[in-house]
């Protein structure tokens, strides 16, 4: 038994810490993200060039990276290219390298407005004719601003590459503004096949097990402020982090934090493996990690007072990222349903 | 990062696996689900002769020399196998350790092999009426006359103290010395003249923990441990070890709660229902895996950083804290399920009254091994870094 990184694990967190923290430091960040495009285009090729888009990178090195990522907010198509489509494209190498080499930036459109909206649920109604021609209508596709092409669930289920180009993409005034949505309209869009949907129960754990590696980075992150402000904050002539409903609030934080992060190893681990509890480590990892930042959130928001409240401080920033982790592709309540399914029978 | 067994972890499963299926069965457990001590008594005999006390102890001192991953495999196995631990959870875990680590070797080879084989059952004499979550405030005293300590006090929630031969004993040595400087630690044998136990009855009926007078008890002076002025970081070790060792047993423990929690809810309730196909049930019971899940694979992170560093690392101080209060939702669900059925004790109740002891021994979780909020302030002092609060 062996819960440890390896040392190459531990020097790409370490190397993604520090060139974030100097490339793209939380300060800089709203100016980026209220602004257009919402992102800084020049900074992807640098992403590429630190092999992060690489699909050499194990799920284990991207839960090392995404809480990383997380913790910055970055505002790039990361999470989009590789947690939500790299799986669907990896049977061809040219587009795979010209991921790796940062040519080529993805999306996957696969929610449709009045349907279920899990990644993998299939009774789609947009269609791919016999000439490849895609036709439908897609919501709440992250990231389709910043993407060259979007992988597309179509009925069959099959999966279609479609050139962002070829389709309307209309972005939606989202919350978390660092990882927007849009809806996205195909009309008789060229597309390429990428084969059925048999992927898509991969993408989805993946993605879970991703988003749950980023939630850990942001809610380390809103915890580390609240740590912050209470140390520095002084009332009633004290320090307030000497006031145990101040410092008992970020203990529990931690705590919550700190046992997600055990489910989020596990299960990247059992989803690598193909163990047999994949399915119930990736549901118990997502909602306990999102569930865990977002409560460390509150209590950091809580911790701050009048100024946690303000547009200015980067808490709700925070904030909104780790509600929308929450929120992405199953909710808690959904996941506990399946655990229990597994657990009670 | 592997969570599979290494061929000698698997081979030491299958092997104690096997030795379970043929020692034990569960129904031959007498109560329902209460200790009861002639049984634990003879089991923990059972166990040590077939090698599985003591796992990850020296072999000098009669344990097996393991790693602490086959400890970890050991609780594991105790649970699938729904068998009951070891009586002398009090020396196996704090004083065992205790003397290990400031014990002479005269001391070692005295107490640690009869500790191991459960021939003598220790009891911890800390808390005080006067000082229980303050520690470093006891007040009983022991002077020294000749050859001897002579102990005078009394302490108090000192659990199996009515069944134990020795004791674990922080005493005030120097009175005038600084608070935390003038305590020392004592090995005190509970049979010797002066020595009188009380048991107090505790919320669920049982005589689990007692008061301990001392009335001019003489102890050897050798009979202590570390230097006289030392109690206090001799104390520290002890409660390192109850508060961090133990967090297999407790997780062990609440896997078996959750197991038969899963078992109850499949049964028909006193009404007729089945609480497993109330949705809320089900929310409520997938939430508490969830928390099972985290504090296991928690103690596996922890497990391998004390093998690759030496000492667990910061995450293992949650476990204690979010184990006692997740025990007691569990076991507080459990009677949830039951109606008005919840209030029937004992034979009239649901399963003998197994969930009616076990939530509410539950309640002491919180309270035993440093109360929550004192846990919360170390967290938050030694692990987050904020100023003490006090
Ligand atoms: C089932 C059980 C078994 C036990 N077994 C043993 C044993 O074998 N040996 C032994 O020596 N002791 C044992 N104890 C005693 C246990 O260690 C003490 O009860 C515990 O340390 C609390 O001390 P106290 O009871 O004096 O409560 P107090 O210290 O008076 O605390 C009362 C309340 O005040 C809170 N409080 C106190 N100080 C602070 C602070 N600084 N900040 C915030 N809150 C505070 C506590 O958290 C608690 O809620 C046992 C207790 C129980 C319940």
């Amino acid at each position: 038994m062996d819960f440890a990184f390896s040392s190459e694990q531990d020097m790409l967190r370490t190397a993604a810490r520090e060139f974030l923290a100097e490339q793209h430091p939380l300060t800089g960040l709203p100016a980026i993200i209220d602004g257009e495009p919402g992102w800084r285009p020049d900074s992807w090729k640098q992403l590429a060039d630190l092999g992060w888009t690489d699909d050499e990178l194990t799920l284990l090195d991207q839960v090392v990276l995404f809480e990383e990522t997380g913790a910055a907010l970055l505002p790039a198509p990361l999470f989009s290219t590789i947690a939500l489509a790299l799986p669907a494209i990896r049977h061809d190498k040219d587009l795979v390298a010209s991921v790796a080499s940062g040519e080529l930036k993805l999306s996957l459109a696969w929610a449709e407005s009045g349907r279920p909206q899990g990644i993998a649920d299939t009774g789609l109604a947009t269609t791919v004719d016999a000439d490849g021609r895609v036709t439908g209508r897609k919501v709440l596709v992250p990231d389709a601003t910043f993407a060259d092409a979007l992988v597309v669930t179509v009925a069959g289920p099959e999966l279609r590459l479609v050139r962002t180009a070829d389709a309307t993409v209309t972005p939606l005034s989202t919350s978390d503004r660092s990882r927007r949505l849009s809806e996205v309209e195909f009309d008789a869009a060229p597309s390429q096949a990428l084969g059925d949907g048999s992927v898509l129960g991969e993408i989805e754990n993946r993605a879970f097990v991703l988003a749950a590696a980023e939630a850990l980075g942001v809610g380390r992150r809103a915890l580390e402020d609240g740590i912050a402000h209470a140390s520095t904050r002084e009332q009633f002539g004290r320090v307030i982090g000497t006031y145990q409903a101040v410092s008992h609030q970020l203990v529990d934080a931690y705590a919550d934090l700190e046992l997600a992060r055990s489910l989020t190893y596990w299960a990247a681990w059992a989803l690598a493996e193909g163990d047999e509890q994949a399915d119930v480590a990736v549901a118990a990892a997502k909602t306990a990690a999102t569930e865990a930042a977002v409560t460390a959130c509150e209590r950091s928001i809580q911790v701050h007072g009048g100024v946690g409240m303000t547009w200015e401080h980067i808490l709700h920033r925070l904030y909104k990222r780790a509600q929308w982790l929450e929120a992405f592709g199953a909710s808690g309540r959904a996941l506990r349903a399946k655990i229990a399914d597994s657990v009670i029978g | 990062m592997d969570f599979r067994d290494t061929a000698a972890e698997a081979a030491f499963r299958a092997k104690l696996r096997d030795w379970y299926r043929q020692n034990f069965d569960p129904s031959a457990i007498p109560g329902a689900g209460r200790p009861d001590v002639d049984f634990m008594r003879s089991w923990s005999h059972k166990l040590f002769d077939a090698g599985y006390v003591g796992l990850t102890w020296p072999e000098e001192y009669g344990g097996a020399g393991l790693s602490p991953s086959y400890q970890a495999i050991y609780f594991e196995e105790m649970v699938r196998a729904q068998a009951p631990e070891h009586i002398g959870i009090i020396g196996l875990n704090m004083a065992g350790p205790t003397i290990m680590a400031w014990g002479t070797p005269e001391q070692k080879q005295r107490y640690l092999p009869k500790l191991l084989s459960g021939e003598e059952i220790w009891c911890q004499g800390f808390s005080e009426p006067g000082s229980g979550s303050d520690l470093a405030g006891a007040r009983t005293t022991a002077v020294l006359d000749g050859d001897h300590w002579v102990v005078n006090g009394q302490k108090v929630w000192s659990s199996w103290a009515h069944i134990a031969d020795w004791c674990i004993l922080v005493v005030r040595t120097d009175p005038a010395a600084k608070k935390h400087e003038g305590l020392s630690y004592l090995l005190v044998d509970m049979h010797a003249p002066g020595v009188e136990v009380r048991p107090l009855r505790q919320i669920t009926g049982d005589p689990e923990f007692n008061e301990i007078f001392f009335t001019d008890v003489r102890v050897p002076k050798d009979s202590i441990l570390g230097k006289p002025g030392d109690g206090w970081k001799v104390a520290m070790t002890t409660l390192l070890h109850e508060r961090g060792t133990l967090a297999f047993a407790l997780v062990g423990q609440l896997r078996q709660h959750f197991t038969r929690l899963v078992e109850l809810s499949r049964q028909p309730a006193p009404d007729g229902s089945v609480p497993a196909d109330d949705p809320v049930v089900r929310d409520a019971i997938a939430r508490e895996w969830i928390e099972l899940q985290s504090l296991a694979f928690t103690n596996y992170r922890t497990l391998t950083t004390l093998l690759t560093k030496g000492q667990p690392g910061p995450e293992s101080s949650v476990v204690k804290l979010v184990w006692s209060e997740a025990n007691q939702r569990l076991t507080k669900l459990a009677r949830g399920l039951q109606g008005l059925s919840t209030m029937l004790d004992d034979e009239g109740g649901v399963w003998d009254g197994y969930w009616q002891y076990r939530q509410l021994r539950s309640r002491g979780n919180t309270i035993e091994a440093g109360t929550s909020e004192i846990l919360r302030n170390i967290v938050a002092e030694r692990v987050l870094g904020l100023p003490r609060s006090r």
